[in-house]
């Protein structure tokens, strides 16, 4: 009985584990071709020379991680932007998110859905939107029928992207800052004002230190995909706010020069993957702090 | 220190009046605050449905109320074909990367931890990098493969077949772009459920002399199909919409947003544009509140159903 059961058992270890290996055949070929095989060729490429024409001859020289700094404006607008872009985010969401977490009732639901549910519509439709709305047939036609001389220019500036990246990911902020808010426990805030402490005081020493992972990973949630952002710019910048994003098109369609569009590309990835670790440690670090709490 | 002592330092009259009044007045802020945001979020979306129904000339503006740029968008053979050509892409990725999503998540359930963790670190690579980059390794790696497998199909060939077809970006190729994504949007999606899943059924399940694949029919499949609902409908939302990916890898195809963006990037805009936009507006909203409705009552029966009463009463 007992040697029919292991005899079984080991029979059927080892087709599950040809099962196992054959589901995931379709899974390792896609991240193999698709996935790994295309980044390892763009690090090759970033090792090579450009050739006369464009495009790659082989080699191994760090000459275009040297030539880096000479893309330098487009990596400090787009950390700068991002960077003001997720201040921003944070300072809209979070009274929403405290709004929705301790006010909001029996409608916090709908509202949620009602937060997400934009940013899962169509990315190009929302940046369209403001593309009219900021156009010259937009607000600047509205001031100037007010009597606003000459007609203001909205598009293609600074303030233009960082309103498109604002709207396209604020929703990806406020979630992370709801769930911290709704965890905190209401005691310690009205500990704090038994205590003698005013709203002011209380918001600063109690509420926002006890929600801070929430504040941490609604902030790397918005600032990884605005560093990588593309359409934003092209669209509500017209060309001329340039991130790193555009400036990798430029440099692999326009003047062909792959190597350094290449160098550029893992540049920009190094600095994605090395926030979104930090991001995955810190939330790892908070979660176990909350269980540690309980 | 007692209790006696603190009690005189708590301020009673003034700490009534500051919460009471100012509570209620906050209160009103973060009310109007809160409607600003969703104002914010919701006004553009509005203002492009809304100037669909223009009867005039320009994108930006209202003259009129009228369905035509409704029927001048979709009986343009560039819209319907650019639509049919979005749908075949959507279509193909959700299948594709749900189904390899869903086997893909079930067996790394049961790998190595060390095997696991690298395709979880592949997974989350796939997710974090930004689509340019993507688009971009992608696409030299198209014009790398095709280059060099060209010429060997040309020259291995029967003539008798006449002309050797020429593998080029197309339809193909932005599907299997978009599913590198969207796949390692479902497993996320699949891992997730399946940690928060009751094992103990599928154990009282092979107790019970179950097969492997009827334990999997019967108890797994059944709690799972919420969560890879909710990934097919993520993954047709996302590749539908796709431009960066898309823009490198298509080819000679054009899909609805490659459609889109080359239309507002030439000004003047017609009013076509806010048409199809509404109808892409709807089409996602319709597919996302669906999904939401389905997976919220299969996610409450399935986290019912352990702990049935009448099943334990039965018992």
């Amino acid at each position: 009985m007992e040697d029919s059961e292991g005899r079984s058992k080991t029979a059927n270890g080892r087709g599950s584990g040809l099962v196992t290996a054959l589901l995931l055949v379709p899974t390792t070929a896609w991240y193999l071709f698709l996935l790994v095989v295309p980044l390892g060729i763009l690090i090759v490429f970033s090792l090579g020379t450009r050739t006369d024409v464009g495009g790659y001859s082989p080699g191994l020289t760090l000459q275009n991680y040297a030539d880096l700094p000479t893309r330098w404006p487009a990596f400090q607008n787009t950390l700068t932007l991002a960077l003001i872009g997720t201040i921003l985010c944070a300072l809209v969401a979070y009274p929403l998110a405290y709004y929705l977490a301790t006010r909001a009732g029996q409608k916090r639901t709908v509202l949620l859905i009602l937060v997400i549910l934009p940013f899962w519509t169509s990315f190009l439709v929302r940046t369209y939107a403001w593309l009219q709305i900021l156009g010259a047939n937009g607000i600047p036609s509205l001031l100037q029928t007010l009597g606003v001389e000459p007609r203001p220019v909205f598009l293609n500036t600074h303030a233009a992207v960082l309103l498109g990246i604002v709207y396209n990911y604020l929703p990806l902020m406020v979630f992370p800052l709801y769930v911290s808010l709704e965890r905190l426990d209401k005691r310690l805030i009205e500990a704090s004002k038994d205590l003698g402490a005013n709203r002011l005081r209380t918001f600063f020493q109690v509420t926002l230190p006890l929600t801070a992972p929430g504040l941490v990973s609604g902030a790397l949630l918005v600032f990884i995909p605005m560093m990588g952002e593309y359409i934003i710019p092209s669209i509500l910048g017209g060309g001329k706010i340039y991130f790193v994003g555009n400036a990798l098109v430029d440099l692999y369609l326009q003047s062909r020069n792959w190597p350094l569009g290449s160098a550029a590309a893992i540049g920009l990835i190094a600095l994605v993957v090395l926030t979104a670790t930090v991001y995955l440690r810190l939330t790892r670090v908070s979660s176990q702090r909350d269980v540690s709490l309980l | 220190m007692t209790a006696g002592t603190l009690t005189p330092q708590v301020p009673a009259r003034p700490r009534h009046r500051r919460v009471r009044n100012p509570g209620l007045g906050a209160d009103r802020v973060f009310r109007a605050h809160s409607g600003l945001v969703f104002l914010f979020l919701y006004v553009p979306i509005g203002l492009v449905v809304l100037f669909s129904f223009t009867a005039g000339e320009h994108a930006g503006e209202m003259r009129g109320l009228s369905l035509r740029w409704y029927g001048e968008a979709f009986t343009n053979q560039f819209v319907t074909r650019a639509l049919s050509s979005s749908l075949q892409v959507g279509l193909l990725t959700a299948v594709l990367s749900t189904t390899f999503g869903t086997i893909a998540a079930l067996a790394l359930q049961r790998v190595r931890p060390r095997l696991r963790a690298a395709y979880d670190t592949l997974t989350y690579i796939a997710i974090v990098i930004p689509g340019i980059v993507i688009g971009i390794a992608s696409l030299v790696f198209f014009v790398n493969v095709f280059g060099f497998l060209n010429p060997l199909l040309a020259g291995a060939w029967p003539s008798v077949l006449g002309e050797a077809p020429k593998l080029a970006p197309g339809l193909q190729t932005i599907v299997g772009a978009h599913t590198v994504f969207a796949m390692a949007l479902v497993i996320v999606l699949i891992r997730a459920r399946l940690a928060g899943m009751d094992r103990t059924l599928g154990e009282a399940s092979a107790d019970l002399f179950a097969t492997p694949w009827r334990t999997f029919r019967q108890i797994t499949l059944p709690q799972l199909s919420p969560a890879i609902l909710a990934g097919f409908l993520l993954s047709f939302t996302f590749s539908f919409d796709e431009y960066v990916i898309t823009s490198f890898v298509k080819g000679n195809v054009t899909t609805l947003p490659i459609y889109v963006f080359s239309s507002i990037r030439r000004p003047p805009v017609k009013p076509d544009i806010n048409a199809i936009a509404t109808v892409i507006l709807a089409f996602t909203l319709l597919m996302l509140l669906s999904g939401w409705l389905i997976y919220r009552r299969g996610a409450r029966r399935a986290g019912a159903s352990p702990v049935a009463p009448d099943a334990t009463v039965d018992v």
